[in-house]
């Protein structure tokens, strides 16, 4: 039996008039009708279809690639390879969601020059008249390698006798090797706490590599203009981040690239990279002529980063009371081809949820022969999540204290230190447990099995940092009582409208009245990407910034109007009037009018790169059923409970918290990458590769708690991401519930459950 | 003055110690201050003028979106912490 989907439950709300309201998303008919343009939509006169050639092999030496043929091929335009790139300056660096990596890398990782380090590897590029001449062209191109053992797990190459992927990587703790990084964090006396622990449980976990699953394929179109100018149409998160990466590999200033950033079907952090964009503009600059490639999904698996696979040691300890006195977390984190996973990230949010005196946490940053990975919703924290909350249930499972009691009895609060040092800011941990355990569900029996297997119910709580960083936007107002507002951040789940609402509530005027663009790097100013839960925070913060610009503007043109003192004047709900004399007052939608003959147009500016980010939590309860004859584990209900500070339009954050929970399950019981020795993958296709439909899914109820951020205006948190965090260490914990078993891997996939419920019975 | 948590792998840098009380008014300074005192602890946070690439700083627990520019209070605690993402 499946819940009803119920309204969600806002537990503190202020007054605003139009933040924390539902309008309709200003790009829902062009969506909903097909007619909003996409990187694929994106067309020419001249334009070329390009391919990639790409490495059969894990790990190889390049010995000679002849494109002799597919040059003399007809209808072939151009040929790429590694040799047409520049090599990056020493020092050069690039962010593309996972903090900033060495162009270099980056640089291999988008056309490899001397070694192939993963299957899927780009090693050369096509440009043909038409795709189909394209395809042919590539297996004309002939490429010889000296084949070599691949790595394929953290562990595995962290062995002194495992085939090193770089020789020039190397760190002063490890030498030669394919550790890239080790930091460790470090509190108390860890030794002590677990002296002083009455129970201590100790379990050793697997991550399976995941990707992302966005809809939409990578797709660009490139064109290098005869004056050197150079304009890109794709699919990105990170238009600017995209411009100064490619601005670095070409050796060429910024200012010479456009781009301009499409609709886009889906990110989660993936859309960041450079990946073929490198070739598309390398060809075009030999043809003079836009190309334009769009990935196959099967090129989206194998060539483009998903999401670490780790290996995660975690050992906690409690008193009998119930008291968290000591956790310790090893975690070897894949980076895939380069360096640059989210073991970071996994290790400041490993007990980040708890209050613990005595923590050690050792975080590894492993290269193997796997894509280089990519940014995934919370990238890292699902992981390390999986091990610690599960060993967070079995302890109060030995103590015999209720699951979301033992974890309020350890919540963190404000004014908390971390693990990693700092202390924390006004968080809402404990008020999202209270609502986990308020809610009906939880004070509801186990939801009774559908066919007869065994059910089960689990609890699992996460924490995710959030980011702020660089957002512009300008504020434009039309004679007839709307603003134009330019913006840099892509729309991937509704921050128009969330954006927009931000400028609505401080010029008194409805969210229609608000006509959002996502403008080209060349119309606005610098704006960081859309991820790490940041673009209604940070984004909403420079609307709100330029809405007071525009307000102010507005202030002086009507006291100018009047022949009064600015200072006699004020604004409010839309209306503009004197504090003094109740004759004088204007809408804005009168004032809007009169603009031009009183002084001309007036345009706001809002540039921001907040601190105040606030940290949010999220919590959730899940009821599954397996099946004994076969291992099968259904989802029968799940609720999601999650601190949005303000929730600016809640529709889209209830979006948010519902699509992470379901990419949760489908990470925590089917998705994997499913490698061969030799490292290629044997299931690059969605038909293979298991995600969840909505024949899979409940209706994911949602509850939106607000403990306003004081570093935001509105009270905003990010949401796009925490919500990904709990859903795989949740289910773990039904599993258990409901069959008496602990799994330590993902994913829980039907036959190992099977195995585990048949070892259990032996 | 400033309390500087050494991040647990540079205490070897430090002879150990996990915090250090370092007089300046921004990070910068904080940084060649303690470089003065213990050699070498620059060279494993920054690259020239900025922070490297795979090192954030916090000041009194926010993480600072401008660096070594970030301001340091008389009482403040300052964290260095590995570099964060965001998908």
């Amino acid at each position: 039996m499946t819940t009803a989907y119920e309204p969600n439950k806002v537990l503190v709300n202020e007054e605003f008039k139009v933040v924390g309201t539902r309008p309709i998303r200003p790009d829902g008919a062009d969506k909903v009708t097909g007619r909003a343009q996409y990187g694929a939509d994106y067309n020419a006169a001249d334009l070329l279809y390009a391919k990639v050639l790409r490495s059969p092999y894990a790990h190889a030496k390049i010995r000679s690639i002849d494109t002799s043929k597919a040059e003399s091929l007809a209808g072939v335009l151009a040929v790429v390879t590694g040799a047409d790139t520049i090599p990056p300056k020493d020092g050069e660096s690039a962010d593309f969601g996972l903090g900033p990596q060495p162009m270099k890398y980056l640089r291999d990782n988008a056309i490899a020059t001397d070694k192939v380090l993963y299957q899927g590897h780009a090693v050369a590029a096509v440009a043909a008249q038409d795709v189909h001449t394209a395809e042919e062209a590539i297996k004309l191109i002939d490429v010889q390698y000296d084949v070599l053992d691949p790595v394929l797990t953290a562990p595995e190459a962290m062995k002194k006798t495992a085939p090193i992927l770089h020789s020039d990587l190397t760190t002063d703790e490890f030498g030669n090797s394919n550790v890239a990084d080790h930091f460790q964090h470090k509190m108390g006396d860890l030794d002590k706490g677990f002296a002083d622990a009455d129970v201590v449980i100790e379990r050793e976990f697997n991550t399976a590599t995941v990707h992302q699953g966005y809809i939409e394929p990578c797709n660009v179109t490139a064109l290098w203009n005869d004056d050197g100018r150079i304009h890109v149409w794709l699919s990105t998160q990170g238009p600017f981040q995209y411009r100064d990466a490619l601005a670095l590999a070409l050796d060429i200033p910024q200012s010479r690239i456009k781009v301009t950033p499409m609709e886009i079907g889906g990110g989660f952090g993936g859309k960041f990279p450079l990946y073929h964009e490198l070739a598309a503009v390398l060809l075009s600059r030999k043809t003079r002529r836009p190309v334009k490639i769009v990935m196959s999904r099967r090129e989206v698996f194998e060539g483009t980063g998903p999401t670490s696979g780790s290996n995660i040691n975690v050992k906690m300890g409690a008193k009998k009371d119930g008291t968290i006195v000591a956790a310790k977390a090893e975690l070897r984190f894949e980076a895939g081809a380069y360096p640059g996973s989210p073991v970071g990230a996994a290790g400041m949010t490993s007990f980040t949820c708890y209050d613990i005196p005595n923590v050690v946490v050792d975080g590894y940053d492993v290269v193997v022969n796997k894509p280089k990975a990519g940014a995934y919703r919370a990238p890292g924290a699902p992981n390390a999540a999986f091990g610690i909350e599960q060993v967070v249930d079995e302890l109060s499972k030995k103590l015999g204290i209720d699951p979301v009691e033992f974890r309020l009895q350890n919540c963190a609060k404000e004014g908390t230190r971390r693990a990693d040092g700092p202390v924390h800011p006004k968080v809402g941990g404990i008020e999202t447990l209270e609502a986990l355990k308020d809610h009906h569900h939880y004070q509801s029996p186990l939801t009774p099995a559908k066919n007869g297997g065994k059910v089960g119910r689990g609890v699992a709580f996460g924490f995710w940092f959030n980011a702020g960083l660089q957002s512009t936007v300008t504020i434009s107002v039309n004679a007839d009582g709307t603003v134009n507002l330019v913006e840099g951040s892509p729309d991937i789940g509704g921050s128009r409208a969330s954006i927009s609402m931000q400028a609505a509530e401080v010029l008194g005027i409805s969210a229609d009245e608000v006509k959002p663009l996502v403008a080209d790097t060349d119309s606005i100013g610098f704006s960081f990407g859309t991820g790490g839960s940041r673009t209604t925070f940070a984004t909403g913060w420079a609307a709100y910034e330029a809405a007071n610009d525009v307000k102010a503007q507005l202030i002086d043109r009507a006291a100018n109007i009047w022949g009064v003192d600015p200072e006699s004047v004020e604004m409010q709900d839309g209306i503009v009037r004197s504090k003094t004399d109740t004759e004088l007052s204007m809408t804005f939608k009168d004032l809007s009018a009169q603009l031009n003959d009183t002084g001309g147009p007036i345009i706001g500016r809002g540039s921001v790169n907040p601190a105040g980010v606030g940290g949010a939590f999220a919590a959730n309860i899940i009821d599954i059923e397996v099946d004994p004859e076969t291992g099968k584990v259904d989802i029968l209900r799940f609720t999601m409970v999650q601190d949005a500070g303000k929730a600016i339009h809640p529709s889209y954050v209830e979006g948010q918290m519902q699509g992470a929970s379901v990419q949760g399950i489908g990470w925590a019981l089917n998705e994997e990458y499913y490698y061969s020795k030799d490292g290629t993958m044997d299931n690059s296709s969605f038909l293979d590769y298991r995600m969840p439909t909505s024949l899979d899914l409940p209706m994911i109820d949602t509850v939106i708690v607000e403990v306003a951020n004081p570093g935001h205006p509105y009270g905003a948190r990010g949401v796009g991401e925490v919500s990904l965090i709990p859903p795989q260490a949740g289910i773990g914990n039904a599993i258990e519930n409901a069959v008496g078993v602990r799994f330590e891997s993902l994913p829980m996939k039907p036959s190992v459950i099977l195995d585990g419920i048949n070892n259990q019975n032996n | 003055m400033a309390t500087v948590f050494i991040p647990s792998l540079m205490q070897e840098l430090t002879d150990g110690r996990q915090q250090i009380e370092v007089s300046g008014s921004t990070v910068r300074e904080i940084i060649n201050m303690l470089e003065e005192s213990h050699p070498g602890i620059k060279n494993r946070l920054m690259d020239g003028f900025k922070l490297k690439g795979n090192v954030t700083v916090a000041v009194d627990g926010e993480v600072s979106p401008i660096g070594v520019l970030a301001k340091v209070q008389e009482n403040s605690e300052v964290h260095f912490l590995p570099a964060l993402g965001g998908g």
